[in-house]
């Protein structure tokens, strides 16, 4: 009887979890739809399958500028908020608790909790007073900032599986201090430095809100779209955008996912082996 | 010694900054410059300009429904995944996950083309003849709103609360059901107190962006959906009034922080009475 | 170097905030000794094992190993190795390249070092396993690769961490065999940390009784338990009854004690330690050194009752209650005769039995 009952909860569940899935994937999914479709407007009906619009988007000199620096950027704050993350990570999980652990990390979590709005102006303010042009670095310091809880959230969770007493058998068979690192620590920390260059790479690629305020002339693709969307007749050139954008982006976190979770699950596996 | 680079990152691009902002919101503007005698005028006209004072409620409540219906949206899909979800859990997680990654800006810019008086749903159902004018009320009001961000922020809801669920350690579940409980008041007694810092992390996690967000409102929310965000930009863009954007984004924070944490202690009280 | 000055462990203290882990313990141990620290947890016995590795380093006093002070050296500048109590077995290596990772840091030839490697593997016996992962190990044998990890290195001293601590208790008394015919091949000085009293008397040569940070005795596992100098360690090591009581006299190495439970006992007397007549001191007892009997027999004697009484196989073990006593008196029988609970029974003492301790 009781369990009757849980297979209809468990079914109403699963209806709605794909109902849920559905209201997540359609309007997403639009894009590509309509980035095919031969009409200057996004409406019903369909008007027939074209692919002038990438056409037209593989031509636009200014768009292909604005990604060439999204990359840029992305990459350099995917590189350093993963090194400073690792750094940060490995100090944070150490075996003996730092006194000011519980500080740092709420620090570095703090830009979690202020909107990004805030975070953009108060840069703005920043590189202002201290007389620094904005640019690109301007965009890269304020993306380091809010992809550093991301690179932070899959570091330590790597590392907090890691057995210590590993780093010191290396010692003891008579590693120093860096050989230690380069032959223990990194290769086993290694999924999760993947899966942090890969979700951090995606904050800043995707990142609107600072770029909008930091980024002076020099336009990054999600601030060049914003200017796009203004623009009726440019609407099917950012659709086509968009299409590509979405499936490189899956594409990227799929595989970022995908290293997170040999690591992490490697991790259990040594934990549960090893307890 | 490890943590000192990200300390130094965070003491210059984060506090700093915000420690300047402060600064700033006791400051006024004169023409292209700011006067730094320090005076209170800005909080006076953020207190007592009647448009400001709606503006601001109208933000906190749209946020709030947001807020709201995002996490009850997204708590059963947590729970299937969590506990119905037997080894395909990963792939769920990476389904749910991937929209969020995805650009920001375009899952908006979707929601537009949807709800748009030309948009999918119009044109879609006057083609399947259902309708014969566009419906109006779908764009451009604090409803579409809520639905974009409810849809936008989904992953910051799922994935906090999914972890407290997966956390749970099934034993305890049984000793209810041992105990006498059926499934509703397992649930109500043992599920939903464990899965409360879940809850209050995605509650936070969606709150503070999103009266944050300015891309959202001025996208889909229309002169009616405007939010506080927007009212920000605007004094470091068109207005040139910095001092006043300051002070905005100050007290809007100070507000945010105030209602959050007065939200979290209530519901932590509320739930701990359940016995 | 020879003699018992091989390690040499000199007033040695460490401190973890307010706590101290170990306070101002010295030792000695002799090369090629099997060598145990015993002691309930938080005794500061790993602490100190970490010290003579270069894990932790002492805030007062010095550790000299064949003559050098080793002191203030990291790990990989110690002629020691370590057999962790995790194992520590590095998952991304092989078994092979797990037992090679010290012998790369010396830059020896491939051909040596296969060769030390297989020698190590076939010492384990596990000559087969090479290729094999960490995870695809069982815990007996990634304690077998931690220790010829360890052991491949040649260090002068082998430290092990609770090494048997994860093993089920049947493979635990394997290990135990195992390791101390390795030992004795090698002969390598081992220090053996562990918390088991039965695995330290069953395998060291000598063992250091620790407590709060001290050493309470340094001894064979013989002397250990049949003249420990305190009750601590009587009681840390197998069951031991305890009576109080004054001693009346001193007379040709044999104490007599008047106490309320036994009456007049004459008991031996311990090695170290200076009684006067009339202190208040304790009588120990081993349970296997009383005997039970339902008749009377021969004086000295007390009259008891039975209240508890667990049938072990090959012995039993009674509890007796006696006037004078607050705890009931801990008995080991053999079999042939039955006792049951409630029985009226007499308790009487082997001679030799009872100890002299200070209280």
């Amino acid at each position: 009887m009781n369990g009757a009952r849980h297979r209809q909860w468990g079914g109403g569940l699963a209806i709605y979890a794909f109902a849920y899935l559905a209201f997540l994937y359609i309007p997403v999914l639009l894009l590509p739809l309509f980035s095919f479709n031969d009409s200057l407007f996004i409406a019903f009906p369909l008007r027939g399958f074209t692919t002038k619009w990438y056409a037209a988007m593989a031509a636009d000199t200014q768009m292909r500028a604005a990604l060439w620096n999204t990359l840029k950027v992305g990459a350099t704050a995917s590189l350093v908020s993963t090194i400073l993350g690792l750094l940060a990570a490995k100090a944070l999980t150490q075996s003996a608790p730092l006194p000011s652990r519980g500080f740092v990390l709420g620090f570095a979590n703090l830009s979690l909790f202020i909107p990004e709005i805030v975070i953009g102006i108060a840069l703005l303010i920043l590189m202002t007073s201290v007389g620094l042009p904005l640019s690109l670095t301007s965009v890269v310091i304020g993306h380091v900032l809010i992809c550093l809880p991301f690179a932070l959230l899959v570091l330590m969770s790597r590392l907090e599986g890691f057995d210590s007493s590993l780093e010191e058998a290396s010692r003891d068979l008579g590693e120093n201090a860096w050989m230690t690192f380069w032959r223990v620590t990194f290769p086993l920390v290694l999924p999760g430095i993947i899966a942090s260059l890969l979700l951090t790479f995606i904050v800043s690629f995707d990142d609107f809100m600072l770029a909008f305020f930091l980024c002076g002339t020099d336009t990054t693709l999600p601030v060049y779209i914003f200017g796009e969307l203004r623009f009726p007749y440019k609407l099917p050139n950012v659709l086509a955008l968009g299409a590509a954008i979405l499936i490189a982006s899956a594409a990227l976190i799929a595989l970022a996912e995908w290293a997170r979770r040999l690591g992490a699950e490697g991790a259990a596996r040594d934990r549960v082996i090893g307890a | 010694m490890l943590l000192s680079p990200t300390t130094a990152l965070l003491l210059f691009a984060l506090a700093a900054p915000i420690a300047l902002l402060v600064l700033y919101s006791f400051w006024t503007q004169s023409g292209f410059n700011v006067d730094t005698q320090p005076t209170l005028v800005q909080y006076a006209t953020v207190f007592t300009r009647e448009g400001y004072r709606t503006l601001f409620l109208r933000s906190v409540a749209i946020s709030s429904v947001v807020t709201l219906v995002t996490v009850a949206l997204a708590y059963p899909i947590a729970y299937f995944v969590a506990f119905r979800v037997q080894r395909a859990k990963f792939t769920w997680l990476l389904l749910l996950t991937i929209p969020f990654w995805t650009s920001y800006l375009l899952r908006v810019f979707a929601w537009k083309v949807i709800l748009g008086f030309n948009g999918v749903i119009n044109s879609g159902l006057i083609s399947l003849g259902l309708i014969s004018r566009p419906l109006e009320f779908l764009l451009y009001n604090p409803t579409a709103v809520v639905v974009t961000m409810a849809h936008t922020y989904a992953a910051f809801a799922i994935l906090p609360i999914y972890v407290s669920l997966e956390k749970i350690d099934r034993s305890l579940l049984e000793a209810a059901a041992d105990l006498g409980d059926g499934p509703f008041r397992r649930f109500m007694r043992v599920t939903l107190p464990l899965s409360l810092p879940g809850i209050i992390g995605a509650a936070v996690l969606i709150f503070v962006p999103t009266t944050g967000d300015y891309v959202t409102p001025s996208l889909v929310g229309g002169s009616d959906g405007v939010m506080i965000a927007n009212l920000i930009q605007v004094q470091f863009g068109r207005v040139n009034n910095w001092p006043l954007g300051a002070a905005l984004a100050i007290s809007s924070m100070a507000a945010v922080g105030i209602i959050a944490v007065s939200v979290t202690q209530a519901a932590r009280l509320a739930v701990a009475r359940i016995r | 170097m020879e003699g018992s000055d091989f390690i040499r462990i000199d007033k040695v203290t460490k401190q973890f905030g307010a706590a101290t882990a170990v306070d101002g313990v010295s030792l000695h141990i002799a090369k090629g000794e099997f060598f145990s620290l015993l002691g309930p947890s938080g005794c500061g016995k790993t602490t100190l094992l970490r010290m003579i590795g270069g894990f932790a380093f002492p805030d007062e006093g010095r550790i000299v190993l064949d003559g050098a002070d080793v002191t203030d050296l990291p790990p990989n500048r110690r002629p020691t190795n370590m057999v962790f109590q995790s194992y520590a077995i590095f998952p991304h290596l092989n078994v092979r390249d797990n037992i090679a990772y010290g012998l790369r840091v010396e830059r020896m030839s491939a051909g040596e070092r296969n060769a030390r490697v297989d020698e190590a593997l076939a010492m384990i016996r596990l000559s087969g396993y090479g290729e094999r992962k960490a995870q695809q190990l069982s815990g007996g044998e990634r304690q077998r690769v931690a220790l010829a990890r360890a052991l491949v290195k040649r260090p002068k001293v082998l430290l092990l961490d609770e090494p048997l601590g994860a093993l089920d208790k049947r493979l635990r008394e394997t290990m135990q065999i195992e390791l101390r015919q390795i030992q004795r091949d090698v002969g390598i000085t081992f220090i053996f940390v562990t918390h088991d009293q039965e695995e330290a008397l069953s395998m060291s040569d000598r063992v250091a009784v620790m407590e709060k940070g001290r050493v309470l005795q340094v001894a064979d596992p013989k002397t250990l338990y049949e003249r420990p100098v305190s009750r601590a360690v009587a009681d840390f090591i197998g069951t031991m009854n305890f009576f109080e009581g004054r001693l009346v006299d001193l007379s040709n190495g044999k104490a007599t004690v008047e106490t309320a439970a036994l009456g007049r006992v004459e008991a031996s007397m311990p090695s170290g330690g200076t009684f006067a007549p009339g202190a208040r001191v304790l009588i120990a007892i081993r349970p296997e050194k009383l005997v039970l009997s339902h008749e009377q027999p021969e004086a000295p004697f007390v009259p008891g009752k039975i209240v508890a009484a667990s049938y072990l196989g090959d012995r039993s073990q009674i509890q007796v209650s006696i006037s004078g006593a607050d705890t009931p008196v801990a008995v080991v029988t053999q079999t042939s005769t039955a006792f049951r609970d409630g029985e009226f029974v007499y308790i009487s003492w082997r001679s030799g039995g009872p100890l002299l301790i200070a209280e």
